[in-house]
């Protein structure tokens, strides 16, 4: 069937999509728009008088923000290798059908889906029992496993990887962990790098962790700091005033802080069209059976 | 036949002895512990830390050594107008955002399948997924590129050239049920359409073209065939929301709303406000109380909804 679609579904997704788009557009043009003429029309979506000096400020003394992208960058590939690994070792286990606990732990698994202690005993596990307050741990702990994400592979192993595989080389003389390293992880790439995408993005995305635990200027994370220079332009100023030091014109805050926000949105936006793909899939495996 | 020949000898020896079995299968509850420790410190200590809420917390006697205070902590949460506001603002919003995004999710994932041409559904779908993509801090800058009163897009370049007041946005509550109720959609509706985009592709195109020889126009098709068949993804989408209307979406109402006090009396949700009571205000019991209902009820909302997947659908309940 070549029958064109009706142009009125063009028009309304079109809208849709602007809608979508527009206000990131608004960010964009904020930050490259010169500080006076902001301070004189606001914020629109065009640039009265263009003007690079945000970036070039904050290019001047990157420190804060090179600190705060460190810090996110190895959150964040710290915890998805960690995170990959136990998630993908747990849910092999409980998709194994003879092994005998696994009626046990998926269970236990499961029930951390439906019942939680809430924010305040989490928050003294995390501060009273394991002491993480202003660490990388108090980062990268919290978002290690999620019980939805172990169910997801569980059913992946359980439906792609067929038993006489695991028995033959069993046959073979080879080890569980053999298997699991040498057959399973390589068969697995596919739940691997959606189950993997997932948790990229939430570690990057992650900004109540900081919120939570962590004080300490040097560990803010790109998220965080952005969080604190929204909340509160004094913070803003108080960054900027080691990026503006040779200068002695006032820092231009407000165009400064959109500039900020770009330059954290964009590895996302980089990687979002290539990566739009196993995204849309992962969805969809999620969607249709935790 | 082989597989069943080779699992057979393994059952037997698992009726054996459980612990044997055990021993056996060392290798993959070693690969199992992790991620079971995990859980055990990150889900399983807290929830045995709720009696927190039952206490008189005092960091310097411990959470052991404080002392048993019964009911008082759920009492003082009543006994103010707080409890009301939050558990009406949760609810409110959450059904809101459950109906408006379940409706809008259904239609454009209806008519994003009438789109054949591949590169403008790609564009579609990417331009209405970028927001799902992008951390609610930045969400929070987007509504102030907006909102904000002196600079912001909708007092200097809507309001004031139309000769009208420009609104302190941060400082009016009542606004703030319809921002947030479209900032929520803007985020979350790429995410949902996708999910139904994929419960539509997965129909079985022979329904369809009996539709046609039949002589049923789109609409009918779309009527008759699509949303019926989509149908029970839609109930149980739903019902698992419904399972979640105790939780609000924390980052959502402090990013958006840029966490402003004037605010509350419309943005103020159960994980805003324990948030506040635990960090901000430092009232643990408060923040104890109003958790430990939260996660009851939610406990109560989801084995309910579920045993509601069930009668629909008994492959899709969780359990």
């Amino acid at each position: 069937m070549t029958q064109r679609a009706n142009p009125l579904i063009h028009v309304l997704l079109l809208l849709t999509s602007l809608v979508c788009l527009i206000p990131f557009w608004l960010v964009l043009v904020v930050s490259l728009t010169e500080e006076k003429t902001l301070l004189r029309y606001g914020y629109s979506f065009w640039p009265k008088k263009f003007d690079l000096t945000a970036y070039l400020y904050l290019i001047q003394d990157a420190t804060p923000i090179v600190r705060a992208y460190g810090v996110s960058i190895v959150v964040t590939v710290v915890g998805v290798i960690i995170s990959l690994a136990i998630t993908s070792m747990l849910a092999y286990s409980i998709s194994r059908s003879d092994f005998p606990l696994k009626g046990i732990f998926t269970f236990y698994v499961f029930l951390t889906l439906l019942f939680s202690g809430g924010l305040l005993p989490w928050y003294l596990v995390y501060t009273r029992f394991l002491h993480v307050q202003d660490t990388l741990w108090a980062l990268i702990i919290p978002g290690l496993l999620s019980g939805f994400n172990v169910l997801i592979m569980r059913t992946f192993f359980a439906n792609s990887i067929p038993p006489s595989l695991i028995e033959s080389s069993q046959i073979d003389g080879a080890s569980e962990l053999r298997i699991y390293f040498s057959m399973i992880l390589p068969l697995s790439l596919p739940v691997m790098a959606t189950i993997g995408l997932f948790v990229t993005i939430s570690y990057w995305n992650e900004w109540f962790t900081s919120l939570v635990f962590i004080n300490n200027q040097d560990l803010y994370t790109m998220q965080y700091l952005l969080n604190k220079t929204l909340l509160n332009i004094q913070f803003l100023a108080q960054v900027t005033s080691v990026a503006g030091g040779q200068i002695t014109t006032r820092p231009p805050l407000e165009s400064i802080r959109m500039a900020m926000a770009m330059i954290a949105i964009c590895p996302m936006a980089l990687v979002f069209p290539f990566l739009q793909k196993y995204f849309v899939k992962g969805l969809t495996i999620g969607a249709v059976k935790g | 036949m082989t597989e069943l020949a080779m699992t057979k000898p393994v059952t037997a020896v698992k009726r054996k002895s459980v612990f044997q079995a055990i021993w056996k299968y060392k290798a993959l509850t070693a690969l199992a512990l992790p991620g079971i420790l995990f859980l055990l410190i990150n889900n399983y200590l807290p929830m045995f830390g709720i009696f927190v809420a039952f206490k008189d917390l005092n960091y310097t006697k411990g959470i052991w050594g404080s002392d048993w205070v019964g009911f008082a902590n759920f009492k003082f949460l009543f006994t103010g107008n707080d409890a009301y506001i939050i558990i009406r603002n949760t609810l409110l919003y959450n059904s809101v955002f459950i109906a408006i995004n379940t409706v809008l999710a259904v239609l454009f994932a209806v008519i994003l399948n009438e789109v054949k041409n591949r590169y403008l559904m790609r564009f579609y779908q990417s331009a209405m997924l970028l927001p799902y993509f992008v951390s609610m801090v930045i969400v929070g800058y987007v509504v102030f590129g907006f909102l904000n009163p002196e600079l912001g897009f909708v007092n200097k370049a809507l309001l004031e050239p139309a000769g009208k007041m420009g609104i302190s946005w941060y400082g009016e509550a009542e606004y703030w049920p319809y921002i947030l109720t479209f900032v929520n959609t803007w985020k979350s509706i790429g995410y949902l359409t996708v999910v139904y985009l994929a419960a539509i592709v997965g129909i079985d195109p022979e329904y369809y073209e009996a539709a046609r020889m039949d002589g049923a126009t789109r609409w009918q098709q779309m009527t008759r065939i699509t949303i019926p068949l989509i149908s029970p993804v839609i109930i149980i989408m739903t019902l698992l929301a419904i399972g979640r209307i105790f939780n609000a979406d924390f980052g959502l109402f402090y990013q958006a709303t840029l966490a402003a006090g004037a605010l509350k009396p419309t943005t103020d949700v159960i994980d805003t406000y324990v948030y506040n009571a635990l960090l901000v205000s430092g009232n643990t019991g408060l923040a104890s109380a109003a958790g430990l209902l939260q996660s009851v009820v939610g406990f109560i909302l989801v084995v309910t909804v579920n045993t509601l997947v069930r009668k629909f659908s008994n492959e899709n309940a969780l359990f």
